[in-house]
């Protein structure tokens, strides 16, 4: 899950990490208002979306006046971001936050995160501030310092202290980068994130650190015992079919293509993509009904699927193992009837009452065509999502 | 001899709520030695003719179990984890989905010195065909036979299974490592084990999208494996920056993508299929004297 940047900002002063003062506002009135609270030469008017690169976007302005500020809120309010992390659609702007403007003398990157091939926790740092991680490892692999944190031991102070000086900073920084790390840390482990990365951590002209931006992943099955956290979701920005799928307790990422799939088992789902693209068609889904997937489940699915309008045909795959291939054949028929389903269906069903389920898709009187590999199923939701589209 | 269990394989189960009950007496059906369970509190009954104990420890004592299959929830697996390897038991298999990472993590780190080989979490278990059933999976798709299965993911190993049964190839053990980010047995240790096997004769490995553990097995089956691999990499058309039902499954950061999968492991000699529905097929090119 994740939170805005001013969300963010929130738990980092939290716990101990400094960061610029600062206030949301939702209107150009209240920008003006917060500017004035602020009451600094410079604040800074940034948009508030879950993405990354807003500066070149133009969703972030300087003001010098909270007249200004209220002209700049003006502008990015309601405008539509579009930065290589919001995808071709754009995010729209709703909220902005405004800080305290900060004099830069030199801009670091700082990152924790869990390290798969280690099993360990990694703190990432680089000089090359303010530029995206990805582009830095690129070109400049060199410019990145990265230390690993044992889980049961936790983070030393000599760890932070070699990052700072690989750094290159002075004695008298290297002792507030390592509280600063420190409090970072805290936060990483106290809230389950799984990722908090502070891109630009500044130091100021007078010696200061501070968090500049930050940007705080929360690991999702942890949220159980954060509700805190889970509180701070911001329905807005998340996609409304993977939100009403969350609701369901299915796992829905929507895609472009035009073939809506309904899989039991996250690989098998995945694969299915595959099948299709194989076959030479495009999915308009992944969705992994999961192993308690029943009647009622098989019916939301449905519904969820139909919402997307370029939905051509529908592909049902179960390979059966916890679930049962009758009870998924009763809601596969149910459903059909009861959405009065107008696009092919092609299903396919394998596993624990396979032969059970496919009677009752014989009998029930409705247009499903039955596949028996999942080769069969690929080319025949292909060939009926094209038959469709004539 | 398979690898991980066999018909002398004493099974418990460790939480023993609906799912739990339900795959014990599957696994009972499958001729599996299912000689206990563990539920704290419940010590001294019976639960569908299974003898219930308190702590995985007294049910060692009691009945001389060998491995466990745990059906704990996500806030106590990570626990029900650690309570098996201190008992000293010799595997434990972690069916449970949705466990934290850190919780994972500290768990995994704690099991370092321990003799406890666990599988999972998030995983469909292991089957030993026609000798032992730990886990979820639907047993009767596999027949006994000489290719070892490994895959991240539960329903595409019914589904390769499915492929290799239908051409006729049996398996000697299948098994589900689990599709999160910190798993007990990964490629690596699975296909060490079915290197030293000599019953397996081939193996079939499902990986996807996510980490780098497939780039690891593909330079690891190149200097270690002198048997026959085939393979198959899930998610090719995952978009970047979602996570695919798997708490592991995501392209992040440019990494893990299916792609760069694939190319480890061909460089490395290892047949991969182009499309799901060629698993068994490749397999059987790859190692036309065992098909």
């Amino acid at each position: 899950m994740n939170v805005h940047e001013y969300q963010a900002k929130a738990l980092l002063g939290e716990f101990g990490v400094p960061v610029p003062e600062g206030l949301l506002a939702t209107t150009p009135a209240e920008a003006e208002q917060a500017a004035r609270t602020l009451g600094t030469p410079v604040v800074v008017v940034k948009a508030q979306i879950h993405a990354g690169g807003r500066g070149k976007a133009g969703g972030v302005k300087l003001a010098k006046s909270p007249a200004e500020a209220q002209q700049a809120a003006s502008e990015i309010l309601g405008m539509t971001l579009h930065t290589p992390q919001t995808g071709p659609e754009g995010k729209c702007v709703r909220k902005v936050y405004v800080e305290a403007g900060s004099s830069i003398a030199d801009e670091l990157y700082l990152a924790i995160l869990f390290d798969r091939a280690v099993e360990r926790f990694a703190i990432v740092a680089s000089t090359e501030g303010g530029m995206e991680i990805e582009e830095v490892a690129a070109t400049n692999p060199e410019k990145i310092h990265t230390v690993h944190v044992e889980p049961n031991v936790g983070l030393r102070d000599h760890q932070s202290r070699a990052l700072g000086y690989d750094l290159g900073l002075p004695t008298e920084q290297v002792d507030k980068f390592i509280p600063f790390i420190r409090g970072l840390f805290d936060l990483y482990l106290a809230k389950d994130c799984s990722q908090v990365e502070i891109n630009p951590l500044v130091v100021t002209e007078d010696g200061r650190l501070i968090a500049l931006d930050g940007k705080i992943n929360f690991d999702d099955n942890a949220l159980y015992r954060h509700p805190e956290i889970a509180e701070l979701r911001d329905p807005d920005e998340e996609d409304p079919r993977e939100r009403a799928a969350n609701e369901i307790d299915l796992a829905y990422v929507g895609l472009d293509g035009n073939i809506g799939c309904m899989v039991n088992g996250a690989g098998l789902a995945m694969a299915t993509l595959d099948m299709i693209h194989y076959c030479g068609g495009s999915p308009a889904n992944f969705l992994d009904a999961g192993g308690g997937a029943d009647k009622e489940k098989v019916k939301e699915a449905f519904k969820l699927i139909l919402r997307d309008e370029n939905v051509r045909a529908i592909l049902v795959n179960i390979f059966g193992g916890i679930v049962r291939c009758d009870l998924i054949a009763q809601g596969v028929t149910a459903a059909a009837k009861e959405l009065k389903l107008s696009v092919p269906l092609v299903v396919r069903l394998q596993g624990t009452m396979a032969s059970e389920g496919r009677a009752i898709l014989a009998d029930s009187g409705l247009d499903i065509t039955a596949a028996e590999t999942l080769q069969q199923a690929g080319e025949l939701a292909v060939a009926a999502a094209k038959g469709g589209m004539a | 001899m398979a690898i991980l269990c066999d018909k002398n394989t004493k099974l418990i189960v460790q939480g023993m709520g609906r799912m739990g009950r339900f795959h014990a007496d599957l696994s009972l059906e499958y001729g599996t030695q299912v000689v206990g369970g563990v539920a704290p509190g419940k010590g001294g009954q019976e639960i569908g003719g299974i003898p219930i104990f308190n702590s995985v420890a007294q049910a060692i004592r009691e009945t001389g179990a060998s491995a466990s299959v745990i059906f704990v929830p996500p806030p106590g697996a990570a626990d029900a984890i650690l309570e098996a390897a201190e008992a000293g038991i010799g595997l434990a298999v972690c069916i449970t989905e949705g466990i934290p990472v850190l919780d994972m993590a500290r768990a995994k780190s704690a099991l370092a010195g321990s003799s406890m080989r666990l599988v999972g979490p998030n995983c469909p278990g292991v089957v030993t065909p026609g000798q032992c059933r730990i886990g979820i999976m639907p047993a009767q798709i596999t027949m006994p036979g000489p290719v070892g299965v490994i895959s991240r993911s539960g329903t595409l190993t019914y589904e390769a299974v499915d492929q290799l049964s239908r051409l006729g190839i049996g398996q000697s053990t299948c098994l589900g490592i689990g599709g999160d980010p910190v798993i007990g047995t990964n490629f690596i240790d699975a296909l060490t084990l079915f290197e030293a096997d000599p019953e397996t004769k081939g193996v079939v490995m499902i990986g996807e999208i996510g980490g780098s553990a497939e780039e690891e097995a593909a330079e690891f089956i190149k200097s270690n494996m002198t048997k026959p691999v085939a393979a198959f990499i899930a998610g090719q058309n995952a978009p970047a920056g979602k996570r695919m039902g798997h708490a592991g499954a995501i392209i992040a950061g440019g990494k893990g993508k299916a792609s760069d999968k694939i190319a480890a492991l061909e460089a490395n000699g290892v047949a991969v299929a182009a499309s799901p529905a060629m698993i068994g097929e490749t397999f059987a090119k790859a190692a036309p004297e065992l098909a």
